[in-house]
């Protein structure tokens, strides 16, 4: 049945060697774990991906309830953690998961720093995966405010002392981020939010496709 | 250079008239988000409201003290009331000063003789900055600039707290 349906977009579109070139390729062998169970070093980039793909998927299911306002930001993060069956689940995923993707950033990071992977012809994936570096430090610190309780809030205080340390630019950064020059409040949390779950997730999808554009024309780089 | 006239082609043409119409589409699409991205930072800050603290003027002395007091606080379309909090004295020179407690390292609660071993210096408990009685921060720890201070007016010998200024915006003190 599926083959059927298969063979007849196949037919009409030809889909088979877009497929191909995507997912059809031999992994080389110093890359395979089975030949060189060290080479489980090079699993980390692709963690980072698969938490990635966690972190937006639940993500999106947690927006079903959360809301970002601060009169009832904190009461739907607490009412989808205690009564939504398997909500407890759902953010424990997204909380766990802000962190694990972090470690595994690292992780991949270093396995290409002491490997030299990043090398030329390499240097342009690098800088990318700085800015991914990036991003996904922003998408953390904007993340930590919206369960808007003290922890969030007074983060996201230092957060932005921080930024108003910048040279020069500081204070109009400050109030960019914040919305406000002098208060933490509930412009700051609707722009945490849109920041979060819309501008850098949309910056992340562009870096992360340049990201694996790159490796698919480069390979990867050779045994040391 | 010759004088002879570029000949612009038909083809040139159209591609310039495009790469126009477009560029002004997409400005177009985009300069209303931008601005109301950055609106907040364009925004002039009002002069602000004094508020009574209730602390009489003849009650300050020469030791800090912390007074604590709320302002309704607008926020966007959020009204809310919000606490404040100064420490106010009077110096050497018998003037009042009301200094913010938001520490100028990473803006923890800074308190007078907070730490034992550092008495007549305001301390902060985060990371053990610390202020000398003028507000001046002590080289050598985290805070890189003084404490701020609160505009201030005394009417009916009341004390009166306004906007937070950093030492190099705050005008200098009238005579009480
Ligand atoms: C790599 C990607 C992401 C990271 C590292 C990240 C990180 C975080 C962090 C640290 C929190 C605070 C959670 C807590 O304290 O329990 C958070 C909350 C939240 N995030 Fe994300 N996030 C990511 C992607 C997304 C995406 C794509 C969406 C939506 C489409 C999203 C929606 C939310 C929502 C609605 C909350 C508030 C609910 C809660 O606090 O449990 N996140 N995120
Ligand atoms: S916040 Fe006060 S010393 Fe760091």
């Amino acid at each position: 049945m599926l083959q059927k349906i298969y063979d007849w977009i196949d037919d009409r579109i030809d889909i088979t060697p877009i497929w191909r070139d995507i997912a059809d390729h031999e992994v080389p062998e110093h890359v395979n774990p089975a030949h060189h169970f060290s080479a489980f070093v090079y699993c980390f980039g692709g963690l980072t991906f698969f938490v990635v793909v966690i972190q937006i998927l639940s993500g999106m299911f947690l927006t079903m309830y959360y809301v970002p306002d601060i009169e009832n930001a904190w009461k739907s993060v607490y009412y989808l953690q205690t009564e939504v069956a398997h909500g407890q689940i759902v953010r424990g995923m997204h909380h766990w998961g802000a962190s694990v993707v972090v470690v595994m950033l690292l992780l991949h990071t270093m396995r290409v720093f002491f490997q030299g992977a990043y090398k030329k012809p390499r240097e342009l994936n690098w800088m990318v995966g700085v800015l991914i570096f990036f991003v996904m430090l922003g998408l953390g610190f904007t993340g930590y405010l919206l369960p808007w309780d003290n922890k969030a809030y007074f983060a996201t205080q230092v957060g932005l002392e921080i930024a108003e340390q910048v040279p020069f630019i500081g204070t109009h950064l400050k109030t960019l981020l914040a919305g406000d020059a002098d208060i933490v409040g509930a412009q700051t949390l609707t722009r945490f939010f849109a920041i979060h779950v819309f501008f850098l997730p949309a910056a992340l999808f562009g870096l992360l496709a340049v990201h694996f554009i790159l490796i698919r024309r480069q390979g990867i780089a050779g045994p040391l | 250079m010759s004088e002879e006239k570029q000949q612009v082609s038909r083809r040139t043409f159209l591609n310039y008239t495009l790469t126009g119409l477009g560029g002004f589409m997409a400005a177009g699409m985009l300069v209303p988000m931008l601005r109301m991205a950055v609106d907040p930072v364009l925004q002039t800050s009002g002069g602000g409201d004094f508020t009574n603290v209730g602390l009489a003027v003849d009650d300050i002395t020469t030791e800090p003290q912390r007074v604590d007091w709320k302002i309704d606080q607008v926020d966007g379309w959020y009204e809310s009331e919000v606490s404040k909090s100064a420490w106010v004295f009077k110096n050497d020179k018998n003037e009042i000063v009301a200094f913010s407690p938001v520490c100028k390292h990473l803006g923890c609660v800074v308190s007078w003789e907070g730490n034992e071993d550092y008495p007549n210096e305001f301390f902060c408990p985060c990371h053990n900055g610390r202020y000398y009685k003028d507000g001046t921060n002590v080289p050598h720890t985290p805070p890189l600039a003084p404490l701020d201070e609160y505009d201030q007016k005394i009417e009916n010998g009341m004390l009166f707290l306004g906007k937070v200024r950093t030492r190099e915006e705050a005008k200098p003190r009238e005579e009480a």
